[in-house]
């Protein structure tokens, strides 16, 4: 049997953009999508995308990346299926807001799990680029009672279990747990792959599956949210910096370890 | 379900001895619970009653949850949130507070999942207000860029909180509290993840999380090799060396260098960057730092906004020409 694997991802701002178009709408306490930088796969998920992948690479498996949105950029939410994986689920609707409230979105992201039959084995990225919330994969997990591996750099699957090289501050753990299972997974797991031309040929091809919140018999409007955002803001960086001088950059350098013994820091 | 009431901090120990993030959060829930004029209690887990219950009162704790079982002599998640869970439904807190450490990152999303309540991620600041009774808490989102402000609408109202934003209370051996024996009910079968094997790679020497002095790199270094200045430097202040996720992801350091919002957060005296722009993920981890030191080329990096003392130049030349200065300087 095929290992059945989800991967749950989402379509963010680009983290990298400059911090000059880093722009915030007070009214409607949310951050303003840059027009001229498009939106990213969040860079975690594409890591667990990539452990996913590591898997189909040694058995047979299936990857089905599910995500959650109002709208979505088709180009770029294809690009984990250019990467390998088999198909993509997008769950989109108007209701579907992308809110700082995880509760929401694990509801809505078990209601489609479970109506695509469940899966052996979930992976997540560890966080969001966004909220940085790292609620939604462990949420998921509890509602649908899984097993929990959080913070992995390796996952493999044998048998009924999953093994997972999990990132401590001072080094790795393994941990062991049985399937079903959800992980989110964390950069130390590598660079994700690129997309090869055949993959990228075949994610053309590829239509996804999209689901509204009336397919997945779901009234948001039910959902309460948990955590309320009250406001939103750019912190003030009030810190001056003394640049010290020198007649080339190693005379700095000099001038820098004389100023800091100075100021009794050294 | 009794009404809700008073204020929770998740605690736990190291070594027999109140963990230092412990200390710090009962410091936050000294301040929640007088402003809410209700109690501060804190939950100590262990396989029998030997917690540091002493401790915890005399860093301001009116009441200790010894919760026991067998099962708890070593850490599991999975079973320390069983019985969390149960003393949480049971003792119904009005605001539950837990670091974000390392396993708080995984135990605070799935409790509340578990509980079905809200929880507030990652906090810098936290506080009730005691008219609404609610709790408010500044986290930041967007990878630091942004702060946002936020409440939760069911209770208990949960909060992460992040160690070393706090300090903690100065102890006093006087103060009087009690001490309440709670049994959970475990069943092994409960563990479902195993820790099979622990691999330490941290570096030799000082740790990172508790060097006065760090020296870190980024990007900007272009390889491995310079890491060996950095060390070399650090070894020199007495410090530690870390890097940037950048620096990390391409390699050239183990993931326990990292600083920043997915990695270590630290607070030494004297932090110095070396070929770091300065993202809000890296700052995430060391804002902390009471004096930050950049080197960087590029003058218009994000470091020196955040940096007390700025060198602009290539760290080629300016490091080299540092360590040496301070190796004179330090000698006398």
């Amino acid at each position: 049997m095929p290992v059945n694997i989800a991967v749950l991802a989402k379509q963010v701002i680009d983290p990298e953009m400059p911090l000059a178009a880093f722009r915030i709408d007070d009214a409607a306490k949310a951050v303003v999508p840059p027009s001229n930088i498009p939106p990213v796969v969040n860079g975690f998920d594409e890591n667990a995308v990539e452990a996913a992948l590591q898997i189909k690479d040694s058995q047979e498996a299936t990857i089905t990346v599910l995500s959650m949105g109002t709208s979505f950029a088709l180009d770029v939410m294809k690009k984990p299926l250019s990467m390998g994986a088999d198909e993509l689920v997008l769950l989109q609707d108007d209701s579907f807001q992308n809110t700082i409230d995880s509760f929401f979105t694990a509801q809505v992201l078990t209601t489609a799990i479970n109506k695509l039959g469940g899966f052996d084995l979930i992976i997540c990225g560890r966080q969001a680029s966004d909220w940085d919330n790292a609620q939604v994969p462990l949420g998921v997990a509890e509602i649908l009672g899984l097993s929990t591996v959080a913070l992995g750099k390796k996952v493999e699957v044998t048998g009924d279990k999953v093994s997972v090289e999990r990132v401590t501050p001072d080094g790795y753990e393994v941990v062991e747990a049985p399937l079903p299972a959800l992980v989110t997974v964390s950069n130390e797991l590598g660079q994700p792959r690129y997309p090869t031309l055949r993959g990228i040929m075949a994610a053309t091809r590829k239509r996804p599956t999209v689901w509204s919140a009336a397919d997945l018999e779901m009234d948001a409007a039910q959902l309460e949210p948990r955590v309320t955002l009250l406001n939103l803001f750019v912190p003030v960086r009030e810190q001056q910096c003394e640049i010290v001088e020198g007649e080339d950059a190693a005379d700095a350098g000099r001038q820098l370890a004389m100023r800091l013994r100075e100021a009794k820091i050294i | 379900m009794p009404e809700a009431t008073g204020v929770l901090v998740l605690g736990d120990s190291i070594g027999g001895e109140l963990s230092p993030t412990s200390r710090e959060l009962l410091a936050v829930g000294r301040k929640a619970a007088d402003d809410l004029g209700e109690e501060l209690a804190i939950s100590l887990l262990g396989s029998t009653l030997d917690v540091p219950s002493q401790q915890a009162i005399a860093f301001g704790t009116d009441k200790v949850y010894a919760v026991t079982h067998p099962l708890l002599s070593d850490y599991n998640v999975d079973l320390s949130l069983a019985a969390l869970d149960s003393l949480c439904r049971e003792v119904a807190p009005r605001v539950v507070l837990i670091g974000r450490t390392n396993e708080g990152r995984e135990l605070a999303p799935r409790l509340a999942f578990r509980l079905g309540v809200g929880l507030a991620q990652d906090c810098l600041e936290v506080s009730v207000d005691p008219a609404s009774k609610s709790l408010l808490a500044n986290r930041p989102v967007y990878g630091g860029n942004a702060v946002a402000v936020v409440s939760c609408t069911y209770t208990p109202q949960i909060a992460a909180v992040r160690p070393k934003v706090y300090e903690p209370l100065d102890p006093d051996s006087s103060r009087q509290g009690e001490v309440v024996s709670f049994p959970v009910e475990l069943d092994s079968s409960q563990a479902r993840s195993r820790v099979v094997n622990t691999v330490q790679e941290e570096a030799e020497g000082i740790k990172l999380e508790d060097a006065k002095i760090v020296v870190s790199g980024g990007r900007g270094l272009g390889g491995p090799e310079p890491f060996a200045n950095l060390e070399e430097l650090a070894k020199l202040l007495g410090g530690a060396v870390g890097a940037s996720r950048a620096a990390v992801d391409s390699g050239w350091v183990p993931s326990s260098y990292q600083v920043g919002l997915t990695g270590k957060t630290i607070t030494p005296d004297l932090y110095i960057t070396v070929a770091i722009s300065g993202a809000s993920q890296h700052l995430a981890g060391c804002s902390g730092a009471k004096v930050i030191v950049a080197i960087n080329k590029d003058s218009e990096a994000n470091i020196f906004k955040e940096a007390s003392y700025g060198v602009v130049g290539d760290w080629e030349q300016v490091v080299p020409a540092f360590a040496e200065a301070v190796r004179e300087l330090t000698q006398d």
